[in-house]
């Protein structure tokens, strides 16, 4: 039996946004890094997602968004988390966003966003210094 | 409030909790599950099993489906295997039952096998008694793809489902020793594709031919053929799950005593064997011993069964090796 906390992460992508090649990538990205993956799939709306968090046990939510709805489904889920007392829950996004989106979803508390380029390693790092498993 | 008091109600972050406490073998979650345990035994737990891409995250979805529409309350275990490399794993059997996140009714759960073989984790068994103890009717516990020989689900499961897709294999797979010798209700799925009717008059054979019953105390396995996406022929499988329930029921308090009896048995076995090999490997890795034994071996010093039983041997007096 392991004694050590492993990290448990969901990822997921929310709304009508189907492409979902980019959150495979990073769901095995990782696996790879030996954190425990729950993959939700797609056309997720922001309440499974975070029933599924919840339910998981999950430290991080890492939503993919493509089609340009980040500014209205990201803080959903942030409220939802709210809502259930599962604040916690650290929310990060990767995707197309605009740089003023950035930062305005970061002021309203989305971790991190990271954009087309953004290279695997400097995502798994990420996750290991800012994740601490509870 | 306590633990053990929020997860009898039902707190859905606390069970959430406990269970990844007990995944990743905290302390404090053996306390907790030592008080739950005389609030465990009501639930009817389902075991679903069956190779890779059988269709069992599908199967499982429309069961809950079944169940909810039937007002019971339902507890997923879903287990997926964990990378022997890295240890990490992608959980995905939840992508076919995501509809039902939001059902408050509904608690589903994805586990990584985390090294352990035999088709579930070391943490399920616990975790089906967290579902079990927060009031969940039915526990279903779809186990990860196996082949031939991972049927630990038997021993935690009341009725244990084979999911099985049209020609896999010939003749001889059928009467080969395994998994098959252990399914209560075999599901062939997927049963529009060619070959459904010879899968089925295979399993039957292989049924018919065993006619002593020995085993499972004389029930007779029944065979369904379902296409589970497309939600068909699952209300007659209920029944048919529904029907060895039955089964069990009547056989008496007998029987039921002697299944609880054999599990009770096996919990405990697996769990000393746990505890032993656990606490004997940390005490002997602190002290250095350990690596001696394994430099012993690799230099053939010593073999493994002499070892063993000197470890035995010291560590457990009185007690004597095999």
């Amino acid at each position: 039996m392991s004694k050590e906390r492993k990290i448990r992460i969901l990822v997921g992508k929310p709304g009508l946004d189907g492409h979902d090649r980019g959150a495979r990538i990073i769901a095995r990205a990782f696996r790879d890094a030996g954190f425990e993956v729950v993959y939700t799939g797609l056309h997720q709306t922001p309440e499974e997602i975070v029933q599924a968090a919840i339910q998981e046990d999950v430290d991080l939510i890492g939503l993919s968004s493509l089609a340009g709805a980040h500014n209205y489904l990201f803080p959903q889920v942030l409220e939802l988390l709210q809502e259930k007392g599962a604040e916690d829950i650290v929310l990060i996004g990767g995707g197309i966003f605009p740089d003023e989106d950035i930062l305005s979803l970061k002021q309203r508390g989305v971790k991190e966003l990271f954009t087309p380029g953004a290279p695997l390693d400097g995502i798994v790092n990420w996750v290991r210094e800012n994740i601490k498993p509870r | 409030m306590s633990w053990t008091q929020k997860i009898l109600d039902g707190d859905i972050r606390a069970v959430a909790r406990l269970i990844r406490n007990i995944d990743d073998g905290l302390s404090e979650a053996r306390e907790v599950l030592k008080e739950l345990y005389p609030h465990t035994g009501r639930a009817y737990i389902i075991g679903i099993t069956g190779s890779p891409g059988v269709g069992k995250s599908t199967l499982v979805d429309v069961m809950i489906q079944n169940l909810r529409a039937r007002g019971k309350t339902v507890g997923v275990l879903a287990v997926d295997p964990t990378s022997p490399f890295s240890g990490g794993a992608i959980l995905g059997d939840r992508i076919r039952m995501q509809r039902h996140s939001t059902d408050k009714e509904v608690f589903i759960r994805s586990m990584a096998t985390r090294g352990h073989f035999g088709g579930l984790t070391p943490s399920t068994r616990g975790a089906i008694s967290v579902l079990d103890a927060m009031g969940k009717d039915y526990i279903l516990v779809e186990t990860v793809g196996v082949g031939q020989d991972e049927i630990e689900i038997v021993r935690s499961a009341h009725t244990t489902l084979i999911v099985l897709v049209p020609g896999m294999g010939d003749e001889i797979q059928a009467i080969k020793a395994g998994i098959l010798e252990v399914g209560d209700v075999f599901v062939i799925n997927k049963a529009e594709r060619e070959g459904a009717q010879k899968t089925r008059q295979e399993i039957m054979v292989m049924i018919e031919m065993n006619k002593e019953r020995k085993i499972k105390g004389g029930w007779k396995p029944s065979i369904f053929l379902i296409e589970a996406i497309k939600n068909e022929g699952v209300e007659d499988l209920m029944k048919g799950i529904e029907e060895h329930r039955t089964f069990l029921l009547k056989k008496g308090p007998d029987y039921l005593k002697k299944f609880q009896y054999d599990q009770a048995h096996m919990e405990l076995f697996d769990l000393i064997k746990q505890d032993c090999v656990e606490v004997l490997h940390d005490h002997l890795k602190r002290s250095g011993k350990w690596e001696q034994y394994i430099q012993d071996l690799v230099h053939k010093k010593t073999d493994p069964y002499t070892l063993s039983e000197e470890i035995i041997a010291f560590h457990l007096n009185g007690c004597k090796a095999p």
